[in-house]
Parts: C-alpha cells; sequence; structure tokens
C-alpha cells in the first residue's frame, strides 16, 4: 500500500444483536451475506470455504458455511450451540451472536439474547408466521431486547409480493399485542440476493423503508439515554498498602447503568451507609464523571466496610433489598431442577445461597399457556420463588438488565444450571 | 479514535476496555490463583495494558507467565522481559525444552514444531503452581472453533475443553468455579478482533516487538495446499533445495513459535499504517500466518480438545 488512509474518527460505539429463526430460514446465509457485503468476509476465510463448498460439490458458495463452527456440528449439519460473529461497518462495531433455531434449544436463544440490544427475527416468506416465530419473538422479549426487527426472507420465493409481506406483517401484529413487544419493525429480504441488506436490489421497489444496514446504523445503543439509576456493583476492593499509596482505598467495578460525577451522594447498600464520591479514576488518573458501561475504580469521602458483592448506587434510587425474589427462570441444566436441594445464587457481584419456595407456573412456549410443574427440565421456563440467605439488592429485570438477572449454579459440579430473571 | 457521538455512549474501543477490565477484575474476585499468560505478542500485551486499567494502582493479583518454545523469536523475548520488567511484575518462565528434558515432551523430528507441545508444559506449570485460573488473549474472531468459545472457558483435570459441555454464559454473569485439579481458562478481549487490537495498540501506545513492523528478511515463496506461503528462512526453517531466497519487506501479524509463524509482505511501518492495512486487507490472521493451522479446518479445534489454548 502506498498512501494509507486512517479510518473514519466517527465511532458511534458497538452494537450487539442476534438473529433467530426455525432451521433453514436463512440465518447463516444473513450473517454470512452481512459479513460479505460489510467486507469484512475476509480473503482467505472466503477461499477455504470455496474449497469445502467444492468438496461438498456445490456449485456457488454457501454463505452459511462462514457461520458454522464446530466440527461435530458441521457433521450434523446443524448449529447447535451460541456462536459469536464480528464485523464492522467503520462507524460502528457488531457483534452478532448466531442462536441456533432448532426445536429443543431455548436455552441456547436464552444465552445469546442475554446480552443484545436488537434482534433480528427472521421469517421464511413462503412458510410466514410459525410457531417457532411466536417463541423466538417471546424469549427476545422475555429477556428484554429493547429493538425487534422482523426480517421476511426468501422475498425472491415468493415474487417479491408485496400483498404476502402484508399478509405476515399482520399475522406477526395479530400476537404481538399479546406478548407486549412494543414497536417491531419490519422488512422483507433476500438474504441469498443481498436485497434489502446492505443494497436495496432490483425487486422490492415498494418497500420504502431503511435496509438492514441502515436499521443496524442507526439503532441507539442500550444505555444511549441517561435516565437510568446509578448501579455500581463492587467487584473488589484495591488497597495497595504501600508507602506511596498508604490510605488509599479504591472500590473497583462497572457502572452497570446510570452515571456518577466527583461529589456525588451516595449509598451503599444492602447495608445502608452514606457518603460522597471524592474521586473517580482509571489507571490511577482522575476523572470527573463516568458513565453507563465504564469500568472505573471509586475512591469515597469516608472509611467505610466495603467489600466484593456490595453495591454503590445514589440514595434517592436505592433498588429493593430482599431475601426473597420471584423471577421468571429457564433452566439450563440437564438434570432438572430439584426444589428439594439448595442451589447457588449469583447476582451482580454477590452470591448466596437459594432455596425454591414454590414454582407457581411452567409456561408452555408454543401456546403461552400456564401448567403447574413440580420439577423443570432443561428449556423449561417457569416463574420461580426463591428464598435467599442473604439479601439481594435488585431492581426489576424489566427495568434494568443487570441488575434485574441472576443466573443458578449447581454446587455439585458447578455448572450454570439456570437464568432468573428478577419479576 | 475520538470520543463517542454522544457522551451517553462509550466508543467502541472504550466499550471493549471496559469489558475487558470488568472481566479481570471478576477474575481476581472470584478465582484463588489466578495467572496471565504472557507471551510478548501484541494480544497478551494489550492484557497487560487492562489489568494495568484493572488494578493499579495495586498490583496486579497474579504473576505472569509465559510458556516457551525455545524457538522463539529474539525480539520478541527482549520485548517480553523489557515489558514484564517496566510493569513491575512478576514472571514466570517455564519451558518446553524442561519438559522434553524430563521425557514429558516427546518430539517426533527435531524441527518438528514445538506449538502443540505448549500444552504439556502449561499443565505441568498448572499443576506446579495450582493455578485455578488463567487469563489468555485469544480472541474469538481468530479461527472458526474459537466463534463458539466461551469468556470464560472450562477445562477438565487433563486441560481438556469439551464442547459439548461448556457452561452457559449469561449477561456478564461469569462462572469461574472449578474444583481442584479442574481449571479456567479466561479471555478478556475474546470480543475483539485484529484491527481493533491494532486500534488499541495505537490509542494506548503501546510497545510491541520489533518483528510486528515492516523490515528486509530472506524467505521463500512455497506452494502449498492453500495456494502460496511466505516462509522466512531461519536457521530451524532452512530454505529447500530447489527454492530461491528473496529479501523482501515482510512484518509479522502473530508472533509465535520461529518454525509455524509467517510474515506476511508489508512496508507498514508505523502502528497507523498497520491499522490502515489491516482495516483494507483482505487475509485473516491465523490463516496467512499459522503454517501448522493450514493442515485442517478442524485442527485448531482438535488441538483445543487436548488442552491446546
Ligand atoms: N431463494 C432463497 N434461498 C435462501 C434465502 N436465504 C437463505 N436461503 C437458502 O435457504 C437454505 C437455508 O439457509 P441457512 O442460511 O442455512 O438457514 P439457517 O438454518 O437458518 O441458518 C439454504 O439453502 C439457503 O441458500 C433467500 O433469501 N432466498
Amino acid at each position: 500500500m502506498s498512501a494509507f488512509e486512517r479510518l473514519p474518527e466517527i465511532d458511534n460505539g458497538l452494537l450487539r444483536f442476534l438473529t433467530c429463526g426455525s432451521v433453514d430460514d436463512g440465518k447463516s446465509t444473513l450473517i454470512g451475506r452481512l459479513l460479505f457485503d460489510s467486507k469484512a468476509i475476509l480473503a482467505d476465510t472466503l477461499s477455504a470455504i470455496t474449497r469445502t463448498s467444492q468438496r461438498r460439490g456445490m456449485e456457488a458458495v454457501d454463505l452459511s458455511l462462514l457461520t458454522d463452527g464446530l466440527q461435530a456440528e458441521r457433521e450434523q449439519g446443524i448449529t447447535i450451540d451460541v456462536a459469536y460473529r464480528y464485523f464492522t461497518s467503520g462507524k460502528r462495531k457488531y457483534i452478532v451472536a448466531d442462536a441456533p433455531g432448532h426445536e429443543q434449544y431455548t436455552r441456547n436463544m436464552v444465552t445469546a439474547a442475554s446480552t443484545a440490544s436488537l434482534a433480528i427475527i427472521l421469517i421464511d416468506a413462503r412458510r410466514g408466521v410459525l410457531t417457532q416465530t411466536r417463541r423466538h419473538s417471546y424469549i427476545a422479549h422475555l429477556l428484554g431486547i429493547p429493538h425487534i426487527v422482523v426480517a421476511v426472507n426468501k422475498m425472491d420465493l415468493v415474487s417479491h409480493s408485496q400483498e404476502r409481506f402484508e399478509e405476515i406483517k399482520s399475522d406477526y401484529l395479530g400476537f404481538t399485542g399479546q406478548l407486549g413487544i412494543a414497536n417491531p419493525r419490519f422488512i422483507p429480504i433476500s438474504a441469498l440476493n443481498g436485497d434489502m441488506i446492505v443494497e436495496r436490489g432490483a425487486d422490492l421497489g415498494w418497500y420504502a423503508g431503511q435496509t438492514l444496514f441502515e436499521m443496524l446504523e442507526s439503532t441507539p445503543s442500550e444505555h444511549g439515554e441517561s435516565d437510568q439509576k446509578l448501579r455500581f456493583p463492587v467487584q473488589y476492593v484495591c488497597r495497595p498498602q504501600s508507602e506511596e499509596h498508604h490510605d488509599f482505598r479504591g472500590y473497583m467495578g462497572r457502572l452497570e447503568s446510570g452515571e456518577i460525577a466527583v461529589g456525588d451522594a451516595v449509598m451503599i447498600v444492602p447495608a445502608g451507609h452514606r457518603t460522597r464520591v471524592k474521586d473517580i479514576q482509571i489507571m490511577g488518573r482522575s476523572q470527573p464523571r463516568a458513565i453507563a458501561e465504564q469500568s472505573v475504580t471509586l475512591l469515597l469521602e469516608d472509611d467505610i466496610d466495603i467489600s466484593r458483592g456490595d453495591m454503590i448506587v445514589k440514595p434517592e434510587e436505592a433498588p429493593l433489598i430482599s431475601r426473597e425474589i420471584e423471577a421468571t427462570v429457564c433452566w439450563l441444566g440437564d438434570s432438572p431442577l430439584d426444589p428439594r436441594r439448595k442451589y447457588l445464587l449469583r447476582h451482580t457481584t454477590r452470591e448466596t445461597q437459594a432455596r425454591v419456595a414454590g414454582i407457581s407456573h411452567r409456561l408452555d412456549l408454543n401456546t403461552l399457556e400456564r401448567y403447574a410443574a413440580e420439577q423443570l427440565h432443561c428449556n423449561d421456563i417457569a416463574r420461580v420463588k426463591f428464598r435467599l440467605a442473604q439479601s439481594v439488592c435488585v431492581d426489576a429485570y424489566a427495568e434494568n438488565r443487570a441488575t434485574g438477572a441472576f443466573i443458578i449454579i449447581d454446587e455439585a459440579n458447578n455448572n450454570t444450571v439456570g437464568a432468573g430473571m428478577i419479576l | 479514535m475520538k470520543a463517542a457521538v454522544s457522551q451517553h455512549t462509550l466508543s467502541h474501543l472504550d466499550w471493549l476496555e471496559a469489558e475487558a477490565i470488568h472481566i479481570l477484575r471478576e477474575v481476581a474476585g472470584q478465582c484463588a490463583n489466578p495467572v496471565l499468560l504472557f507471551s510478548g505478542g501484541k494480544d497478551s500485551i494489550c492484557l497487560l495494558r487492562l489489568a494495568e486499567k484493572a488494578f493499579r494502582p495495586g498490583k496486579f493479583p497474579f504473576p505472569l507467565m509465559h510458556i516457551d518454545t525455545g524457538h522463539n523469536y529474539a525480539e520478541v523475548i527482549a520485548a517480553r522481559d523489557r515489558i514484564a520488567h517496566a510493569i513491575g511484575e512478576r514472571l514466570i518462565v517455564r519451558s518446553v525444552e524442561d519438559s522434553m528434558a524430563r521425557g514429558t515432551v516427546v518430539l517426533k523430528s527435531a524441527n518438528e514444531s514445538r506449538n502443540k507441545h505448549q500444552s504439556v508444559t502449561l499443565l505441568e506449570a498448572i499443576a506446579e503452581f495450582e493455578f485455578d485460573a488463567c487469563i489468555g488473549g485469544a480472541r474469538r474472531d481468530e479461527e472458526k472453533a474459537r466463534a463458539k468459545e466461551r469468556i470464560f472457558s472450562f477445562r477438565d483435570e487433563f486441560g481438556q475443553w469439551d464442547p459439548k459441555n461448556q457452561r452457559p454464559e449469561l449477561w456478564d454473569l461469569y462462572n469461574a468455579r472449578s474444583m481442584k485439579g479442574e481449571n479456567i481458562r479466561v479471555f478478556p478481549i475474546s470480543n475483539w478482533t485484529e484491527l481493533d487490537v491494532w486500534q488499541y495498540i495505537e490509542r494506548e501506545q503501546l510497545d510491541l516487538p520489533a518483528i510486528y513492523f515492516a523490515h528486509t528478511r530472506p524467505v521463500v515463496r512455497r506452494k502449498d495446499l492453500h495456494g502460496e506461503s511466505i516462509v522466512p528462512v531461519t536457521k530451524l526453517t532452512p530454505a529447500r533445495a530447489n527454492e530461491t531466497v528473496e529479501e523482501i519487506s515482510v512484518r509479522y501479524r502473530t508472533v509465535g513459535d520461529i518454525t509455524c509463524t509467517a510474515p506476511v509482505e508489508s512496508t507498514a511501518d508505523s502502528v497507523a499504517m498497520i491499522i490502515a492495512e489491516t482495516a483494507l486487507c483482505c487475509v485473516t490472521e491465523r490463516g496467512a500466518t499459522r503454517l501448522d493451522d493450514q493442515a485442517s479446518e478442524a485442527a485448531m479445534e482438535q488441538r483445543k480438545k487436548a488442552g491446546y489454548f
């Protein structure tokens, strides 16, 4: 290269999104297309894929091969775990979670959805809204994904029919009212031909909205507005006890939400002590304020006993402090939830023992009907009450994903066996 | 990189940095005896800066460790020692040659790549120090088999990675629990791409081994399964009988074992020029430069199962 160019100076941060759909709806093709069109499919990956395709006796490059991962899965020909892909537009970085569409893998979609700010729900234009479409939409909603895009794919196979698109749209809106999904956006696409992904293509002229890529570029990131309450779970306490930093006591953590500035009054929960922020540092350098998702070190005016698991908040915005919680739980473990056993519950940086106080009901994801349940099996979603050995400082998941979420750990094997969203 | 458009959103580098710091602090909060694997390569150099951001003004709550194959470029070993010294943290070095002397590593041939044998020495060091977590600089974009890797990745007592037996990882609630003998590998820059790494190096003005920048070096062009590779001519990797040695301007994108790390043709002699090349360039990092990975698409996955990092 002779003269080199610099990347654009605009940096619109990072967006995490997930794609969901039934097997063969075109998820892999769509992700492959996004990577390809955004020039992130690098040449030698492409040549490796061309060779694999030839081995399988295919003519054209199969974009979906770009997103397959593990050997075993390649053999089975299906994607059975969450894979992450990366691309950049130069203005924004994207992390794509590829959640598999296979029936029994609710747990994978729950995992992928937990960190996403946007979900692309794929529908095959020929098949329309399916039971699985409802299920995926429900999980996206349950996991609190703020932006839902319904992409009607394979428009080329229904003669790019606007009528068909409108029909699917109204079918979809028919059940989302029931779920409470607010303002899903709809877009007709052909992942295979690349229509309405990055380029508009020639055959969908009747559609006047944004391309999928324009939607991604313009979706606000999760903490785009600063109206959230300060939540700073303490991860680690720094006490160097060196000569230079004799009395230094720094509380290290990440602002899960909200903002903080030097001089702000704060409260430490659950204990309830109050003090003020003396300094905010990163690597010993002071800064006047910190915003959501920043990892910083807080220094406080008063010497208070604070340790990992405590949370720093603003006094007028206290979370609920409780030893009893009720949550929607997705069971992830291979062995069922046994209400007679004790489990470990991890909420922010706090870990406490938990007992099931009752399962209110289990939800059938296909019909959204509620059933009584004694046990929960892998992929079940249910409303469960817990009693805890120690208090936790919580918000409703619908208000704050970070302080409304917890995981359940089985101490017998240390596996993560459940995910909970506090009601 | 300039600050984000909105004052309430972090730029992508700030976001990645904050995530990595959060992960490092979780290791410190959850694990009794972690270690940070430091090779002197660019990814682990970024890890050190992130650890400084996570723990200063305190000391790191873990030592640094390098598994030395004995086939490293001198520039890399020099940078390793220089950087570890500058940062003032303890560096442990364990070498594959010691494992060979002990008889726990047996080579098929003298000049065989020692890359895959690192896992033996690593497991021996883990046992020696009873480390319960190893922090490493692997990234998900390096290789297809890594795309599904967890940030906290569980290894059994044989150091094995079982893709079917990984813990679900939700939100930023990481589970670093392990039983005695088991081990957690932690990858704080999982979500970074090669471009992100270079942008971070530029922003933080990080010191790197010289071979990352363009320099003149004797090489041969060798045809293989995948077209053509540039192979450096060294004592360990001599030219073959019918090959012509050329002196060309190259740089390294990864700096592993000499026998399996190849440079790319480039005149980029500054981080800014490398960023420009990386952003426009069309070859993924490992595909271009790890000779031993090219043998099979599933090579990495097989090695990971056997305890490779
Ligand atoms: N005609 C047409 N075929 C498509 C389109 N998108 C995907 N396909 C095909 O549908 C099949 C399944 O796609 P794939 O991406 O593997 O689906 P996944 O199971 O959801 O990942 C493949 O044969 C694709 O080539 C499209 O827009 N139009």
